[in-house]
């Protein structure tokens, strides 16, 4: 793909390799891409467990962005570690409630959730704009009369402590990692967990069971809205100007996060702990692309488009494998001899009637 | 307001009303088709910004928008082609194998944009023809008759494309393959390639139709098309799997969009203003949605992928 666009791919390539990984301070850069990759991408994975889809990742970081600003810029004096855990919990709440939405719409109005998460994206980016161009625009920028969209520097109070080690790694990671490990947790050690699965794996019989399929999928969307919530604070109250800020157009501060942790969470086969790693991957893979954007010129774009082929084949191999899986089973229930894949499979369990 | 609401700016916003509803209709119409005969293509968005980025790329290169035209057609194709593969062949779910192809073309546009063309640059976009008599008309002639060949292409596919699911063989084996594949193939209709017909076409005319909002607009930038391959998929909804109906969704969008576009150019809204106004067609999508979700008209087998034998 690269030599099509032009560029040496072995110069392009060793550029995106040592951009990832050489060094601390790559790798901490890598760590901290990775970071609202993997809080989207666990995410993603309860609501999927719970057989619903969650595009709406970008407006859920965005609302739960907007909410902790909100929360800081009103209490900018409380001290920082009773401050730094309400802020997690407020962005987190500001995404359940954008996310929640997309359930309710689902639930009791049978709302496609692609759809509706889709517009809601559309809709959070427009009030982002809103606040940061109106009442949020930080006044020194109205002063200066540069009106640049963006918020005052928020609360040191705020800020996410970095971590030891010289890097500019922060507390956002560790939390990120330790969302994973609960969100394992929740999903597999809990009952809340089981009801979350068990309604995504077969709808009627957990309705049978007596569970509430709606209430779940509500849920469901609000813990996934509640994780990409925290993913937004990570990328305000972790960014080096310590603002909420906004390009103008459609992808705003999340640099497609919302997206780019839907294929994390695939990757990862929607297990909360492998999303670890995956996520890791990708941010590695991220902060490449833009060490090769320097050094060959070719577009971090490129990975956007990648991880969109990465999400087909992912998934088309799915089949593959449950196939795979299934003739073994077959054949060895029908003995040699069969071809299991030939149309008219002379050993089905019920063979159909001839026309 | 006031001045808004002069006969002339008004038949002005109904005239670029027309306009910016074939973008939709064409992406719509497209997955109509696709629906009808079970596959359920979220890929659309994805497949009009790589259309809208070819037709742009072509007609800027070449000046001829004909080939434009062309360039994004054939690029929906091949994106049809991939899409069926992905969905038959492999039978992929086809939920998240749509949104890769969404972030796969989302992707690749703006890196093609950058890479090949860096400045916007705008082009030539699409010329006016007035219908011969029709376009004399008062006031009709005006709104409706002078329009670019695009819009005539897509309203006219509107008649075309009910006639070829209701009246003929092959829309026959579509609905079939959409109600009860089963059925359909119990009977000798190929399902496969019924499907793979319907994805193509569908995907051609979503491409089309990313290239008719490029060469409306006379430019391309990264995620030009902001959600309209979306809307056209929940216009399906809305139109109850209907041509007709879709054609009236794509109106009121296209509607909504001149009549903000207005507001915007006599600046009736300006700055934070904009910003409310701007989430409108988003707005009205999920009310849409709400209102037409006891509707019935579902094709029984949308999404689920069909194999003999299970």
């Amino acid at each position: 793909m690269l030599a099509v666009l032009g560029a040496n791919p072995m110069t392009g390539y060793a550029a995106l390799l040592d951009g990832a990984f050489g060094g601390a301070k790559n790798l901490a850069n890598s760590a901290l891409k990775a970071m609202p990759l993997l809080l989207v991408g666990v995410g993603i994975t309860i609501a999927f467990r719970a057989g619903v889809i969650n595009i709406g990742g970008e407006g859920q970081i965005i609302a739960g962005a907007i909410l902790s600003t909100l929360f800081v810029l009103g209490f900018p004096d409380v001290p920082s570690f009773i401050l730094l855990p309400l802020t997690f919990l407020v962005g987190a709440m500001g995404g359940a409630i954008w996310g929640g939405m997309a359930g309710v719409l689902k639930s009791y109005a049978r709302v496609n959730e692609i759809l509706s998460t889709i517009m809601l994206n559309i809709i959070a980016v427009q009030i982002l704009n809103l606040l940061l161009r109106g009442p949020l625009m930080d006044p020194g920028e109205i002063v200066k009369g540069s009106r640049i969209p963006h918020t005052e520097r928020l609360s040191g109070n705020a800020d996410l402590p970095i971590l030891p080690g010289g890097t500019r790694l922060h507390l956002g990671v560790l939390v990120a990692v330790l969302m994973a490990v609960a969100c394992y947790f929740l999903l597999f050690r809990t009952t809340q967990g089981l009801r979350l699965r068990a309604v995504g794996h077969n709808p009627f019989a957990s309705r049978y069971a007596g569970m509430s399929v709606k209430r779940n999928v509500v849920l469901a969307f609000m813990y996934s809205g509640a994780m990409c919530g925290m993913a937004g604070v990570t990328l305000v109250f972790g960014s080096e100007g310590h603002r909420l800020a906004t390009d103008g157009g459609a992808t705003t501060f999340t640099g497609a996060a919302g997206f780019n942790g839907i294929v994390a969470a695939l990757f990862g086969g929607l297990h909360p702990l492998w999303t670890i790693p995956a996520s890791f991957l990708f941010g590695a893979l991220l902060v490449g692309a833009n060490a090769m954007q320097r050094a060959v010129q070719v577009p971090a774009a490129l990975i956007l488009a990648l991880n969109g082929l990465v999400v087909v084949f992912v998934v088309g191999s799915m089949y593959a494998r449950t196939r795979l899986a299934r003739t073994a089973s077959e054949s060895r229930e029908q003995g040699e001899g069969s071809d299991s894949r030939s149309p008219e499979r002379s050993g089905d369990p019920e063979p159909r009637n001839p026309p | 307001m006031s001045d808004f609401l002069t006969v002339s700016v008004l038949l002005a916003t109904l005239a670029s009303g027309i306009r910016l509803a074939t973008p939709f209709l064409l992406a719509a119409l497209g997955e109509t088709i696709g629906q009808r005969s079970g596959v359920l293509n979220l890929g659309v968005e994805g497949v009009m910004l790589l259309g809208a980025y070819g037709a742009y790329y072509a007609t800027l290169r070449t000046d001829s928008i004909l080939l434009g035209i062309l360039v994004s057609l054939i690029v929906g194709g091949v994106m049809g082609i991939v899409y069926g593969v992905v969905t038959l062949a492999l039978k992929a779910e086809q939920g998240i194998s749509g949104i890769g192809i969404f972030i796969f073309g989302l992707g690749l546009s703006d890196l093609l944009f950058q890479k090949q063309v860096g400045t916007p640059t705008p082009i030539d976009g699409l010329g006016d023809v007035a219908v011969p008599l029709l376009g004399d008309l008062p006031w009709v002639g005006e709104v409706i008759f002078h329009q670019n060949v695009l819009v005539y292409v897509a309203f006219l596919l509107v008649p075309v494309l009910w006639f070829v699911i209701n009246r003929t063989p092959f829309g026959l084996n579509v609905r079939a393959v959409g109600e009860t594949p089963e059925a359909a193939d119990s009977l000798g209709v190929s399902v496969d390639r019924t499907r793979y017909i319907t994805i193509f076409v569908g995907n051609a005319m979503a491409g089309l139709a990313g290239g008719a909002l490029a060469l409306e607009l006379g430019i391309f930038q990264q995620n030009l098309t902001n959600g309209h391959g979306f809307i056209a998929i929940a216009l399906v909804y809305f139109g109850a799997w209907r041509p007709s109906g879709v054609m009236a969704g794509a109106m009121v969008f296209g509607l909504v969009s001149a009549t903000v576009l207005q507001w915007k150019t006599l600046g009736i809204v300006v700055g934070t203003t904009a910003s409310i106004v701007g989430m409108f067609p988003a707005v009205l999508t999920i009310l849409v949605l709400v209102l037409v979700s006891r509707r019935t008209g579902q094709p029984s087998a949308l999404t689920r992928p069909f194999e003999r034998g299970h």
